[in-house]
């Protein structure tokens, strides 16, 4: 699968406080906490982000409190992925379940600037700056991880097993 | 070639008898935690998976702390999915109002994760329970609820770094500084996807409260997990909580570690770490004229019945600054209750506190004490990025409960030992 969006740049350490402030986490319905996300550092960015936009961030994406929150947030947003030099963990584990699709790619995260046109194909990694003519390639997820992608997320994955098992 | 402490519980849990860094397993989860701000989403996530009953109940346990008591009308309602649900699903480990405390300083005070077990929660502080030597870590909402359906969890083994502490701390040096000097050193993401084994000859005479707030704060680190040997104290700890059995693991002599760090306790000083990131740590005497405007004594990092003791230490017989607020919360009833007998809450009372019920609350920015823009806030919790505590435009120093307690009085951020 193909995604095309424009890029909305973010540095280092960007965490979960600032992607959905607690203030909001008194709801789970995701287009109310879409309606506030990344509102702490970037008040502009729920009226700019279109659907298929690519967030690209630096180092530790996602770092702070395990709130699923917020890459629901940011998908429900319309962003159809996000690329990092490195994402915190519980970020990367809650986004690979919801079906968020996260890449790894420091150099693309270090090139791309705010407004950039990209192009990310999924199935091989391959990430395109179509601003800046210059393409990378993404880290390959472990097997593990792409049966769990290829099931619609994990959530998806528990049904069909407990389907079977009933 | 042996296996780390983490690996073997991994191991153990996954029917293997080996397994190595970068490896994932499926594992037997033995208790699974949600709160009021993930359980619901969970229990959504659960309901879509088409599952009906839980795997075990009880193996769940599920604590109303961030929002309650209920702060507004929509956490009334979050709180309600939780209860209906644990009610329905007559989950055995349930705590609502009055008898919940903060989870993660409620669930090692019930006996309810010893050495050697598998604990995930979907809540970042999970790894807290490292300090009992069991493998803890936080998850999302869609895991804890494919937990609830299944018993199991994925996870990826992670490589570990070995922390080595040696030398006697200083006076008025704890866990807390121990943790915040760390996260200053490695930064924090220096521990990313990684368990930190925290070891050596301080932790092995550090007392239990102290290695909760240390793997506490694993995750600042960017840690999965923290996780302490079990020894003696260990085993004293888990006397006076519960007198069920467990398995504790250890790591080999010949276990891999990717780095050793070696940490030198005799240098340390009382730290502070200034906004917006835990890894800001500094010695206290090196952060002057830094005026506050609040207080927090409490959280899952130092809400419990040693911290509130060292803070009463200070405050006895004294007032807190004109124009502080302080806001003492300890971690749970039974710490609220021994703190009144102990009569530390008149010491708190009298100084011009305000002591709550135990919750989250102003650690999250959520009730209870949220700051307005431009405020200052010393804290004894985990995090002091952007917002945490309220507005975008405050700011949150963390500090371990002597330095906190110093801070009151003197309405500015100072060492315990400018009181004397
Ligand atoms: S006290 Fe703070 S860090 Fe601890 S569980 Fe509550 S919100 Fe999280």
């Amino acid at each position: 699968m193909k995604l095309r969006g424009r890029v909305h740049r973010y540095g280092d350490h960007v965490n979960t406080d600032v992607i959905i402030p607690a203030r909001y986490l008194n709801t789970t319905d995701a287009e109310e906490l879409a309606a506030h996300c990344m509102e702490d550092i970037d008040p502009d960015f729920v009226s700019r982000v279109e659907p298929g936009d690519i967030i690209v961030g630096g180092e530790d994406f996602g770092c702070g409190s395990s709130r699923e929150q917020a890459p629901l947030a940011i998908k429900t947003a319309g962003v159809s992925c996000v690329i990092a030099a490195s994402f915190a963990r519980i970020f990367f584990r809650n986004a690979i379940n919801i079906g968020l699709p996260v890449l790894v790619c420091a150099e693309a995260s270090a090139e791309a600037k705010a407004g950039d046109e990209m192009e990310v194909d999924l199935a091989s990694g391959g990430i395109e700056n179509l601003t800046q003519g210059r393409s990378y390639r993404a880290e390959p997820f472990p097997e593990f991880l792409q049966e769990i992608i290829a099931a619609g997320g994990l959530a998806a994955r528990v049904r069909r097993k407990l389907a079977q098992g009933s | 070639m042996g296996m780390t402490i983490t690996e073997k519980i991994l191991a153990a849990h996954s029917g293997r008898d080996l397994v190595r860094p970068g490896e994932f397993v499926n594992a037997r989860v033995d208790l699974m935690l949600g709160n009021d701000i993930t359980a619901p989403l969970a229990i959504a996530e659960f309901q879509k998976m088409g599952a009906e009953r839980v795997a075990d109940r009880a193996r769940v346990a599920l604590v109303a702390d961030h929002s309650t008591p209920n702060k507004d009308i929509k956490s009334a309602e979050q709180c309600r999915v939780m209860r209906e649900f644990a009610l329905a699903q007559q989950i055995e480990h349930f705590w609502d109002t009055g008898r919940a405390g903060i989870e993660h300083a409620l669930l090692p005070e019930q006996g309810l994760v010893a050495p050697g077990e598998c604990v995930i929660g979907a809540d970042s502080h999970t790894c807290t329970y490292g300090a009992l030597g069991a493998f803890a870590t936080g998850v999302g909402s869609t895991d804890l609820a494919a937990a609830m359906a299944t018993g199991e969890c994925w996870l990826r083994v992670p490589e570990s770094i070995k922390v080595v502490y040696r030398g006697e701390l200083n006076r008025w040096v704890g866990g807390k500084d121990l943790i915040l000097y760390t996260i200053g050193r490695i930064g924090v993401s220096g521990a990313l996807y990684q368990t930190l084994e925290i070891t050596g000859e301080t932790i092995a005479s550090l007392p239990m409260a102290g290695r909760f707030t240390m793997c506490n704060m694993a995750i600042e680190a960017g840690a999965k997990n923290g996780i302490i040997p079990p020894d003696a104290e260990t085993e004293r700890f888990m006397k006076s909580v519960t007198s069920r059995s467990y398995q504790p693991a250890l790591s080999d002599p010949d276990a891999e570690y990717v780095r050793t760090v070696e940490i030198d306790c005799a240098k340390i000083e009382p730290q502070v770490s200034l906004p917006h990131l835990p890894e800001n740590a500094r010695p206290v005497r090196e952060v002057r004229d830094v005026t506050i405007d609040q207080v927090v004594i409490g959280s899952c990092t130092n809400g419990r019945i040693e911290d509130l003791r060292i803070a009463a230490e200070l405050l006895k017989d004294r007032k807190i600054h004109p124009r502080v607020r302080l806001i003492v919360i300890p971690g749970t009833p039974q710490v609220h209750l021994q703190a009144v007998r102990e009569g530390l809450a008149e010491i708190f009372l009298s100084a011009g506190a305000a002591l709550s019920t135990p919750t989250c609350g102003p650690c999250l920015g959520g009730h209870m004490g949220v700051l307005a823009a431009g405020e200052r806030a010393v804290a004894t919790t985990n995090r002091n990025f952007v917002g945490r505590m309220g507005h975008p435009k405050s700011e949150v120093y963390l500090a371990g409960p002597a330095v906190a307690a110093a801070s009151a009085v003197l309405g500015r951020i100072a060492h315990p030992e400018e009181l004397s």
